[in-house]
């Protein structure tokens, strides 16, 4: 058997495999969370747990509504979305004037209220959500057998990124968006409705963690916590990436997923922290991150 | 006029006097359950312990003594912090006779300082580390339903003496998961087999995917989950999605009949596993699981019906000695035999452990499986001597007597 660093060579494939679907869902939640701040200067606290929010939407609907999983991808995040857009309206809209310290704080707060409510509601304990019948088995790859749905997840993260960075990229609506963060008021002298867009952005983000959340959901089980133990490392993943870079929050994202992975073979004690050791040197290096704008 | 004042005082105590005594006679028998009611260990013991327990109670007539008998249950959310100062607030405050002890070994460690200090005798049931009657022993402590020496000489020595000689674990990082694990490891050893590796695991963890690759790439012939609840049902389902079980034999160290009805027979089939206690072993144990389905829904587990069969006991021995004195019931508990639905000839041993038959189980094909809850088909029958040893732990102080 070849070894690296004395490590059989498929255990590194192996756990670099589970690396790129962990990274998938970095991607797409930091990506939410660069989305928000890169256009609306908020560090949006309660991502984790509209992420959260996201797979519970999937799993009352399976539950009590019948609504299966290809509709859950769709309808869950919509739902979520609008929940997010409320909160903008009522709470978020009145704090851009403010320091940015200010929305962290609503929007932990309001993290630890939805987190609380869940708790009250379905108890701590996991409930368990059934991988879709369409994506159950598994391809063996030679050195594991990779099961279907998690090849689904890392195929639908990459589209779903590149999409998004293609629209605020490469588009008229992205260039206006753009140009609404950087002088609003003179883009609303164009005739452009700034608070509208500025609306719609916050529940995009929003809906891409539900939509990280749906897809998690036959992953992990479905849990209130869910969401507050996978947000501090996404939030390390976009400083990491640069606070508000798109690029940098979705390449960022699925690399620092491989290098978790490769920390598993070689040092797994230190897996649970290697993101954040990075995020200290890149800090030290680049304070505006890998990608980030001096 | 101090005659009078005199009389009207004496009055007045021997009034006093009269209530207290009132009192005592009224004062109610108060048995606890301090479980994990809502994580990982929630389906093994939880709200059907609560059920169970109670159903005891209303067997023995809801009155022992004449006083009448209370129930109390708190969640620990598997913290032995909470649970050791529920259980402290509860004696100071409630006048707490008995505490049942639900899941999570570590808790139950943490417990059981306080029935020592309280004086309160403590049936450990659902949680299987035995250092609870080795290093942890109190003189109060009853380990009742299963330990994890014994899962180790029921589960681990079938799959040796089988062939399965080389073993990785995958195991719960705390007390109840190293214990499991140094409990098989030494049936591994002692049969000749040998221990590849281990990986440790935090309690709750959901995503067991990278641990397995772990295990896999070992080589052993043999996963060993020495975990539970949850944590057991999620490391067999995502072995089962990464094709693990196809070249690994997976060892359930502890599994519940309500992990395998949510795995279901078609991931679960084939295994071996240990336990104290099945609804479908005897006329007794299916009357038990008849009635206890009738409230539930579910079949009972070694846990719920050992809730069942040791608040049972306990009120038994109190009735016996005529008195809650912890000492006294302690004393007899340990003097008399348990015979009821959860076991035949059960004693309590100098350490606290309540040794019992075991039986080594393996789960049933979805085609062996006839009706509802037919699971388990019966490999060995251990006597309780063979599935702990005869003698008391000499870690134990206690045993030492």
């Amino acid at each position: 058997m070849t070894a690296v660093f004395g490590v059989p060579l498929p255990a590194i494939l192996g756990q670099l495999m589970l690396g790129l679907v962990n990274g998938s869902f970095y991607a797409l939640l930091s990506l939410g969370l660069a989305v928000i701040f890169g256009l609306l200067g908020v560090v949006n606290f309660a991502h984790g747990a509209f992420y959260m929010l996201g797979a519970f939407a999937a799993y009352v609907g399976l539950q009590f509504l019948g609504v299966n999983y290809w509709c859950a991808l769709i309808l869950a995040p919509l739902a979520v979305g609008l929940l997010g857009i409320v909160v903008e309206r009522l709470f978020l809209r009145h704090l851009y004037q403010l320091d940015p310290l200010y929305g962290l704080l609503l929007t932990f707060g309001m993290a630890l209220i939805a987190e609380g409510c869940m708790r009250g509601l379905f108890g701590v304990s996991g409930k368990s959500y059934p991988v879709p019948e369409l994506l159950r088995g598994g391809f063996n790859l030679g050195f594991m057998v990779l099961p279907i749905y998690r090849a689904w997840v890392i195929l639908a993260s990459v589209t779903v990124c590149g999409t998004t960075w293609f629209l605020i990229e490469r588009t008229r609506l992205g260039s206006r968006l753009r140009a609404a963060t950087e002088n609003a008021r003179l883009v609303q002298a164009f005739g452009i409705n700034v608070p509208i867009m500025v609306m719609s952005t916050y529940g995009a983000g929003v809906a891409l963690a539900a939509l990280a959340g749906v897809l998690a959901a036959p992953v992990v089980q479905v849990s209130p916590l869910m969401g507050s133990s996978l947000v501090i490392v996404v939030f390390a993943v976009v400083v990491i990436g640069g606070m508000g870079s798109i690029l940098g929050a979705i390449v960022s994202g699925l690399v620092l997923g491989l290098v978790e992975g490769l920390t598993k073979v070689i040092y797994p004690e230190a897996s649970n922290i290697v993101v954040f050791v990075i995020m200290a040197m890149v800090l030290m290096w680049r304070p505006t991150g890998l990608f980030g704008k001096e | 006029m101090v005659l009078k004042s005199t009389a009207a005082a004496l009055g007045a105590f021997l009034s006093l006097c009269i209530a207290s005594q009132a009192g005592a006679a009224g004062e109610p028998v108060v048995i606890g359950d301090i479980d994990d009611l809502s994580g990982v260990y929630a389906d093994a013991a939880g709200q059907g312990a609560i059920e169970a327990a109670n159903m005891a109670i209303a067997d023995f007539g809801g009155t022992v003594l004449g006083r009448k008998i209370v129930f109390l249950s708190a969640d620990h959310q598997n913290k032995p912090d909470i649970g050791a100062s529920k259980f402290r607030e509860w004696a100071d405050q409630n006048g707490l006779n008995m505490l049942l002890g639900g899941s999570n070994t570590g808790v139950s460690i943490a417990m059981s300082k306080v029935a020592a200090a309280k004086k309160v005798p403590l049936f450990e049931i659902g949680a299987g580390g035995s250092s609870l009657t080795g290093a942890d022993c109190t003189a109060y402590s009853v380990h009742y339903a299963y330990d994890t020496t014994a899962l180790g000489n029921g589960t681990a020595s079938a799959i040796v003496k089988q062939g399965g000689k080389s073993w990785f674990f995958v195991t719960a990082d705390y007390a109840f998961g190293t214990q499991l694990q140094e409990a098989a490891t030494r049936v591994v050893l002692a049969n000749g087999g040998k221990v590849l590796g281990a990986v440790r695991a935090p309690l709750g963890t959901t995503d067991y995917s990278s641990f397995l690759l772990q295990a896999q790439s070992s080589g052993a012939q043999v996963l060993g989950l020495a975990n539970a609840g949850t944590d057991f049902s999620n490391s067999l389902k995502a072995a089962d999605e990464f094709g693990i079980t196809k070249t690994m034999k997976p060892a359930a160290l502890l599994a519940f009949i309500s992990d395998i009805h949510s795995l279901t027979l078609q991931t679960a089939q084939g295994l071996y596993l240990t336990t104290g206690w099945y609804w479908d072993l005897n006329d007794e144990t299916r009357a038990f699981g008849k009635r206890y389905f009738g409230k539930m829904k579910k079949e009972p587990t070694m846990d719920q019906a050992g809730y069942y069969s040791a608040t049972l006991q306990y009120l038994n021995a109190v009735k016996a000695v005529g008195s809650t004195d912890p000492d006294l019931v302690m004393a007899q508990l340990k003097k008399a035999k348990i015979n009821d639905m959860f076991t035949k000839n059960g004693y309590i041993r100098a350490d606290g452990l309540m040794v019992h038959t075991m039986y080594v189980m393996q789960v049933k094909t979805p085609a062996e499986s006839k009706y509802p809850w037919d699971y388990y088909k019966v490999i060995k029958v251990m006597s309780g001597e063979e599935a702990d040893g005869a003698q008391p732990d000499p870690a134990c102080t206690l045993a030492k007597k």
